[in-house]
């Protein structure tokens, strides 16, 4: 028997509508690898101040190969650029703007999403696993909305979106909006709603790769 | 006289005994005092604990004094990175130890021990395993997590321009730990690409006041991390 798979939205495609839905003047957080993308496409006009953890705000676009400056890199390691009116501070003031609410909004990925708002985005629990957790825990606790981007299955095709994880846990009822390929889906106190779905996907094929109820705007 | 600069960084670390806590700055490969590091590998001191972001890069610098066999505990967010081989070998092996805290946590309670709050609480990690066996306490219906401040007995730090009193001026991005630390030790050590007499730097734009420094020295043209890693270098 084979298993029908359906193809949604491209990773460009979320990470766009991500940042449709990040407001003029936002300080945003965006986390490591896929959730980096949303910061190409925000829409004409819009001024979004991007903050990375490890002390930096007004992060610019990547640097052209010999402009790149050992000391000038994000929160992944990468060599980035700063924008005009840009500041550097110290990781404790760093944190003072994560844990203390001042970033509007962060981006992250996720292993796990429960249907409450739970995230696993730092570990998979594996004994041989070396654990590393840097920014997540207060980033999700810290900042006023997270938003998730993901694949909407793993890639052996398991749900991503749960009734409870089983992976450890970054924070409790945390996450504010999931943007996967299939659909996009808002975590509220009665549960999963999902608001759009990628074209070519129907309600039955995106509750049949979700292992938690999904509502109905 | 206040004249707090060293010739060398061999002379800087020669105090860091056995057993002792040394913060170490750096974020990736920004900010890391590559040169006080090797010195410390050369002074031989053992059986330290370092707190430090992450657990250094390819065979160098932290990753160098924990290859060495220098370190038997690491106090870090994040011990594993794309060009970190030492640290996970070792852990795997069972041979080194791991305190891992969340990076907001890890920066606070570094700024808390140099700010002579012994603890605190925060949101971080309540509800996650990183909260287990630690005090929770509401507030305002909330819980929070106690942690403790953190303090060492030497830090290691790379800044761009330092005075003779030790007021600081840091570089970009490796600013990171790099002032709370100095804060957090009760002898931190400077490493600075460009030493000037007291009264040069600007008073309004020194980041770290010199009260935190002990001892500075002048390295000028500091190793590039990344190109080191890149050369696959070793140290010794």
């Amino acid at each position: 028997m084979s298993i029908e798979i359906k193809k949604g939205w491209s990773r460009e495609e979320m990470a766009q509508k991500i940042a449709r839905d990040i407001p003029d003047g936002a300080y945003v957080n965006l986390g490591i690898g896929l959730p980096e993308l949303v910061a190409n496409f925000i829409p004409e006009g819009r001024e979004v101040i991007f903050h990375t953890e490890n002390g930096l705000l007004g992060v610019g676009p990547s640097p052209v190969k010999e402009m790149e400056d050992d000391e000038l890199i994000n929160a992944g390691k990468k060599p980035v650029t700063a924008i005009k009116g840009a500041c550097f501070f110290h990781h404790a003031d760093s944190f003072a703007m994560i844990r203390g609410g001042h970033i509007d909004i962060c981006v992250l990925g996720a292993f796990q999403i429960a249907k409450d708002g739970d995230l696993a985005n730092w570990s998979t629990g594996e004994p041989k696993a070396i654990p590393a957790v840097g920014g997540a825990m207060d980033l999700v606790e810290g900042v006023k909305t997270i938003y998730v981007i993901t694949q909407h299955t793993t890639k052996n095709g398991d749900p991503k979106i749960v009734e409870s994880c089983t992976y450890p846990l970054t924070g409790k009822g945390v996450v504010d909006r999931i943007y996967t390929d299939l659909a996009v889906i808002d975590v509220i106190d009665r549960g999963l709603i999902v608001r759009e779905m990628a074209p070519g996907i129907d309600k039955d094929y995106l509750q049949r790769n979700t292992a938690a109820k999904l509502h109905w705007a | 006289m206040i004249n707090k600069v060293v010739k060398t960084p061999l002379e800087a670390v020669a105090g860091i005994f056995d057993g002792a806590t040394v913060m170490i700055s750096g974020f990736g490969e920004a900010g890391s005092p590559i040169e006080l590091i090797h010195a410390l590998i050369d002074q031989g001191a053992k059986n330290l604990t370092v707190i430090s972001n992450n657990t250094g890069n390819g065979h160098i610098g932290l990753a160098a004094l924990i290859e060495n066999r220098q370190v038997s505990k690491m106090i870090c967010s994040f011990p594993r990175t794309q060009h970190s081989v030492v640290f996970p070998e070792l852990y795997r092996k069972g041979e080194i130890e791991l305190e891992l805290v969340p990076q907001g946590t890890l920066a606070e309670r570094i700024r808390a021990g140099g700010a002579g709050i012994p603890a605190f609480f925060t949101p971080t990690s309540v509800n996650t395993p990183l909260a287990e066996g630690k005090e929770v306490r509401m507030f305002d219906g909330k819980p929070f997590v106690m942690e403790y401040g953190l303090k060492a007995d030497f830090a290691l730090v790379k800044c761009k321009t330092a005075d003779t009193y030790g007021n600081l001026l840091f570089n970009k991005t490796a600013r990171n730990f790099g002032p709370i630390m100095c804060m957090g030790a009760r002898h931190a050590i400077v490493q600075a690409s460009q030493v000037v007499e007291a009264g040069l730097i600007d008073p309004e734009i020194v980041v770290t006041p010199g009260i935190f420094v002990k001892k500075i020295v002048e390295v000028s043209n500091p190793v590039s991390e990344n190109q080191l890693i890149l050369e696959e270098r070793r140290y010794p």
